[in-house]
């Protein structure tokens, strides 16, 4: 048996987590008076007073006195943060300071006057927002509103003072505050304390104000704001009835849904449905349905439905946007799909005659409704088009259409003329209506209806006796006329309503086009500048805006991924940074940092923010209809995705290459400690040999111990300069000190530095002495010529052939070394020039880098380094190197 | 031959200074050891040694202001002794002063052919051999004339020049600016091509294999050395 008093298990994870991010985020008081001068701020000070008492860390972002000796007192010995300047068309306008007091993290900040409105230049339109960031760095905050500026009550307000409060805010932060407490006295004592000049006004305001303290509305807003505060009470003993498990008071969870039309009255009807949710605790849906007449709406009709929907999402609705055809279809499938329980719609005042011909969606509403309550407002102006029933506004034809419709006429009465002897009335009656037919199925309704009337009259005129006069004779006629004009708005509607529909369609398809086409070219994107490219190329084409795709760089910092033509100075900087941070769209166009240039949406996936989209939209454009921002919001997605999936590939090559460079180093370390080791050991043994017995050793021995330490001390040396040569190559400090050097010269210094080494082997050279000279470093090209001897030395067997040759071919001069040893494999050929790449079957070698220090010498002077088997066995091992295109000056000879 | 030499060694690295030591054990040299550079130039001042050995790389004070300060007042032969790689300060030693070179490491013959070299140098500094016999090949610097094996070779004045500022020091290594100098007149280094073609005509001239030569020596980055003996 299910136990009714359990909790809802949903709702009691819902509640853990929002009490998991409260305990994160700081607490918020709010102080709520029914009007100025109830001494919210006095409340506010003396409770800041008494918690800073107790110790806690209490900072005064701002308070406003009023210039009131008792709330200044109040302020004393409180720590007050400075007011931020903003330098504002030539004047100094101060504010409260976000970031100082951010920087600061008090424990408790007061900010007074939740519902002003920052100057110019803050960061966030409007001080409420200041607030909801500072709760979320974990701050607590204290702060203080007038019940008028509450959104939801402001039209109610408005109609008990006849004064309408401009600064609002939304009342989902009302909801969130942690403690609410009304600041109440009786308007008899506020009354008294106007009188007394107690209460502050603003000089220019006291006119306005005067008709705003009387003792009405005073009364009024004492209730409203006692009836806010008892209703979040309320709310208050309902969480904590559910947590304590204690049945619901409140039977299953009501859905309310407010569809608005286009009309400037939509505001206020999304106001309405607020309320009459947060009465009912139900959750609140906002639905605009589009269709084609509301796209043929004026401007400021538009712009309504945008400020109804912004204003939803303010008070913390869900709102959307759908495209469809048939308002009363759309929301009778909206409120099914998301189980709505009530729907409140708008209906025009003024009386319709159409209404009476045709159903409202109101009236589609309450025939379908199936436990779903209707209300009804009464809107104050005619709303356009759809949302006060589908009708359609391009209902007039064009010229051409009208007259198309009458040459279908004339042809009916020419045709008429032609067999009135032959068949009867009735015959030609069918004939209009056929013509009637298709100008009604290939115009709009008012060229179908046109095309009836013109009809009727030619026909009666005409065909109908008594002939050539209006009169009729037959009352039957009057019959067909009537069905005549049936026919020419029937089917003029259904062409109409499918020619919407087509439009409609093309309009979603080209956008859904857009976004397939964004989604293959992303797909096949290989780095962050191409992403941009594509979605700079694709929001162009489709709305006409520039685009700047900044993508996280290392650490926290924003880079652009390609360039772009808008300016990213330090403001549009910080803006894409808020935007990512606080994974919300900002700047142009939105209610944080609007004077930004362009508009900010966050690049999101589901581990993190990876970057921000800027959208700068063509000069007079707003952003703000519901279909851009769906568009933007969809591409910014795609682009996320994108960037994503490009970072994680990146980063698994990164990690890749760090595998392998952790490879390589341990190879060199285990080589290294062999190889360092081996004749420092014979070193050591050899010495302290020496020492020890000097004298008991045999002259042989020791002349054989002594070359031991010598040679071995040489091998040391080779394996440490080529260990030093490879790091100034990985380090970038390999410096081609290029000079005129004869190649000649070069092999003979390499060949006199290896005497020793080169003594047990037949040595073959191959230089001819008039080889051009080339502009090399003379150092690093030895080195190479000695590293590739030595090699040659180390595989070529004792007694063997070692040969150098030299010559020019083309433009270029070609060195080449080769060995008679066992060779290299021919897969090994291109390898062999990698570090730590030993030959194999020869124990006594370098550590591998000798070749890849060649290689980097060569890559540095534009030359190349490749192996070969060499015919007859062996290895040869040649370098290219590039001769200039001109010889030096010719030396002048000098006189006796 | 009773003189004992004197030398100044100035070195701070102690296994260098244990070897250097070693070295001169049994030759009659009076070595004096100095491990800085201002104990060194106290030493020079002093003891007025016959050479000076000074490491390039002193805690100090840099080996070529050492240089410096020694010919201020001084004509006594510096070899100075540094590591290779170090090119340019080899040769920036050398335009200040310095006699010549040793790269470490290097073993004992070769340290004492270069102070032989130098110790030469500084009994004959003012005037130089007229005729100079250095293994086949015999030098008149009066007449004009080369011969090897008896023959003579034939030079261009260019040649000849050239000839002449590396043999006025032989064994002693002359930087190429040096050499473009006193042959050309020139106050670069830029024309160093000049000396490749002449070094490379006049080993065609002196040496048996110029492709490995074994009079006229090339020093890396530094300039050429006409071996002497």
């Amino acid at each position: 048996m299910s136990d009714s008093s359990r909790p809802d298990p949903d709702a009691l994870l819902a509640r853990m987590r929002d009490a998991a991010g409260r305990q994160q985020r700081g607490r918020l008081k709010i102080f709520l008076g029914a009007s100025p001068g109830v001494g919210k701020t006095f409340a506010m000070l003396e409770a800041a007073r008494a918690a800073a008492a107790t110790g806690r860390d209490v900072v005064a972002g701002v308070v406003e006195t009023h210039g009131r000796a008792d709330t200044a007192a109040l302020l004393q010995g409180l720590l007050r943060l400075p007011l931020a300047q903003h330098a504002y068309r030539g004047k100094v306008l101060e504010e409260f300071d976000l970031e100082a007091a951010l920087a600061r993290r008090p424990s408790l900040v007061l900010v007074d006057e939740l519902a002003h409105t920052n100057v110019a230049g803050s960061r966030h339109a409007k001080r409420w927002q200041d607030v909801r960031e500072l709760l979320a760095a974990g701050i607590d905050v204290s702060t203080t509103v007038n019940i008028q500026h509450i959104e939801s009550l402001n039209d109610v307000v408005a109609q008990i003072t006849g004064v309408t409060v401009r600064e609002t805010i939304p009342d989902a932060i009302l909801d969130e505050a942690d403690e609410l407490e009304l600041v109440d006295v009786s308007p008899d004592v506020l009354l008294e304390r106007l009188r007394a000049g107690k209460v502050y006004l603003p000089a220019q305001a006291e006119r306005a104000l005067e008709h705003f303290f009387t003792r009405g509305n005073l009364m009024a807003l004492r209730e409203l704001a006692l009836r806010r505060t008892a209703q979040q009470v309320d709310a208050e003993i309902l969480d904590w009835r559910e947590e304590a498990g204690i049945r619901r008071a409140v039977p299953a969870a009501e859905r309310v849904l407010v569809a608005i039309p286009a009309t400037p009255d939509a505001p206020r009807l999304v106001r309405a449905g607020w309320r009459m949710a947060t009465a009912l605790r139900a959750e609140c849906l906002v639905l605009h349905v589009e269709t084609a007449a509301v796209r043929g709406a004026s401007e400021s009709d538009r712009r309504a439905v945008v400020e109804a929907l912004r204003l939803a999402e303010e008070l913390g609705a869900r709102a959307q946007t759908v495209t469809g055809i048939d308002v009363g279809a759309e929301l009778i499938a909206w409120a099914h799909e998301e189980n709505v329980t009530r729907v409140v719609v708008g209906r025009s005042r003024a009386a319709s005659w159409a209404r009476r011909f045709r159903r409202s969606p109101v009236d589609r509403l309450l025939s379908a409704q199936e436990g779903i309550d209707v209300h009804v407002l009464a809107l104050r102006d005619t709303p356009i088009g759809s949302q006060g029933g589908a009708r359609l506004s391009p209902w007039r034809g064009s010229v051409r259409e009208y007259a198309f419709a009458l040459l279908w006429v004339a042809l009916a009465a020419g045709f008429g003329f032609l067999v009135r002897d032959v068949l009867s009335t009735t015959d030609i009656a069918m004939s209009f209506l056929l013509s009637v037919a298709v100008a009604g199925a290939r115009s709009r309704p008012g060229p179908g209806v046109a095309a009836a009337i013109a009809s009727i009259a030619v026909f009666d005129f005409a065909f109908v006796p008594p002939y050539y006069t209006f009169a009729v004779s037959d009352g039957r006629y009057l019959v067909t006329f009537l069905v005549m004009l049936l026919v020419a708005v029937a089917v003029s509607r259904l062409t109409s309503r499918s020619r919407e529909q087509a439009v409609a369609a093309r309009a979603r398809e080209r956008q859904t086009g857009a976004l397939l086409e964004l989604a293959q070219e992303l797909a096949l994107a290989t780095e962050p500048a191409l992403v941009a490219e594509a979605v700079g190329r694709r929001v162009r084409d489709s709305i006409g805006a520039e685009v700047a795709v900044l993508v996280t760089g290392n650490g926290d910092s924003l880079e652009l991924a390609s360039p772009s033509t808008i300016i990213l100075d330090d403001k549009e900087l910080t803006v894409a940074r808020w935007a990512r941070d606080r994974r919300e769209s900002a700047g142009f166009g939105t209610a944080t940092l609007p004077t930004a240039t362009a508009f900010w949406a966050p690049l999101a996936v589901a581990s993190g923010a990876v970057g921000a989209l800027g959208v700068r939209p063509p000069a007079g454009e707003l952003l703000r209809e519901p279909e851009r921002r769906l568009f933007l919001d969809a591409v910014a997605g795609q682009a996320a995705m994108a960037l994503e999936r490009l970072r994680l590939i990146d980063r698994a090559q990164h990690d890749q290459v760090e595998i392998e460079g952790e490879r390589l180093r341990s190879a060199l370390l285990s080589s290294l400690s062999h190889d360092l080791r081996t004749p420092l050991a014979a070193v050591e043994g050899a010495a302290s040999t020496l020492r020890r017995d000097l004298e008991l050793v045999a002259p042989s021995v020791r002349e054989e111990l002594l070359s031991t330490i010598l040679d071995e001390a040489h091998r040391m040396g080779r394996l440490i300069g080529n260990l030093l040569d490879m790091v100034r190559v990985e380090s970038g400090s390999l410096q081609v000190q290029r000079e005129w050097q004869s190649m000649e010269e070069v092999v003979g210094v390499a060949l006199l530095r290896l005497d020793s080494v080169l003594a047990p082997f037949r040595t073959t050279l191959d230089v001819p002495a008039d080889l051009p000279l080339i502009r090399i470093d003379g150092l690093l090209i030895e080195q190479v010529l000695v590293n590739l001897i030595e090699n040659a030395v180390r595989y070529a067997g004792a007694g063997g052939e070692i040969t150098i040759a030299a010559h020019r071919v083309g433009d270029h001069l070609a060195v080449t070394v080769g060995d008679r040893g066992p060779g290299v494999v021919p897969e090994d050929l291109e390898r062999i020039f990698e570090k730590f790449q030993r030959g194999t079957g020869v124990a006594a070698g370098g550590i591998g880098l000798g070749l890849a220090i060649c290689r980097a010498i060569l890559l540095a002077h534009g030359g190349v380094i490749q192996a070969s088997a060499r015919e007859g066995g062996g290895l040869l091992v040649t370098f290219t190197l590039p001769l200039s295109a001109e010889q030096p000056t010719p030396v002048p000879e000098l006189l006796s | 031959m009773t003189l004992r030499t004197t030398i100044v060694l100035i070195e701070d690295e102690v296994p260098m200074l244990r070897f250097l030591r070693a070295a001169f054990g049994l030759e009659p040299v009076d070595l004096i050891e100095a491990t800085t550079a201002r104990e060194g130039l106290a030493q020079v001042a002093g003891r007025r040694p016959d050479l000076v050995l000074l490491d390039l790389g002193l805690p100090d004070l840099d080996g070529l202001e050492v240089v410096r300060r020694i010919r201020e007042w001084s004509e006594v032969p510096i070899i100075v002794l540094s590591a290779r790689g170090r090119e340019g300060d080899k040769v920036a030693a050398l335009d200040a002063g310095a006699d010549d070179y040793l790269t470490k490491p290097f073993g004992v013959e070769e340290l004492q052919a270069r102070i032989r070299v130098a110790l030469r140098h500084a009994l004959r500094r003012e005037a130089p051999e007229p005729v100079v016999t250095i293994g086949p090949l015999r030098f008149d610097f009066v007449a004009h004339t080369v011969h090897r094996d008896g023959v003579e070779v034939h030079l261009t004045p260019t040649e000849f020049k050239l000839l002449g500022a590396l043999l006025r020091h032989p064994g002693r290594v002359i930087t190429h600016t040096q050499l473009l100098r006193e042959v050309w007149g020139l106050h670069t280094d830029e024309q160093v091509h000049y000396l490749r073609v002449y070094t490379a005509q006049l080993r065609g001239k002196l040496e048996v294999d110029p492709a490995r030569p074994h009079w006229l020596l090339t020093e890396p980055g530094v300039g050429y050395r006409f071996r002497a003996e």
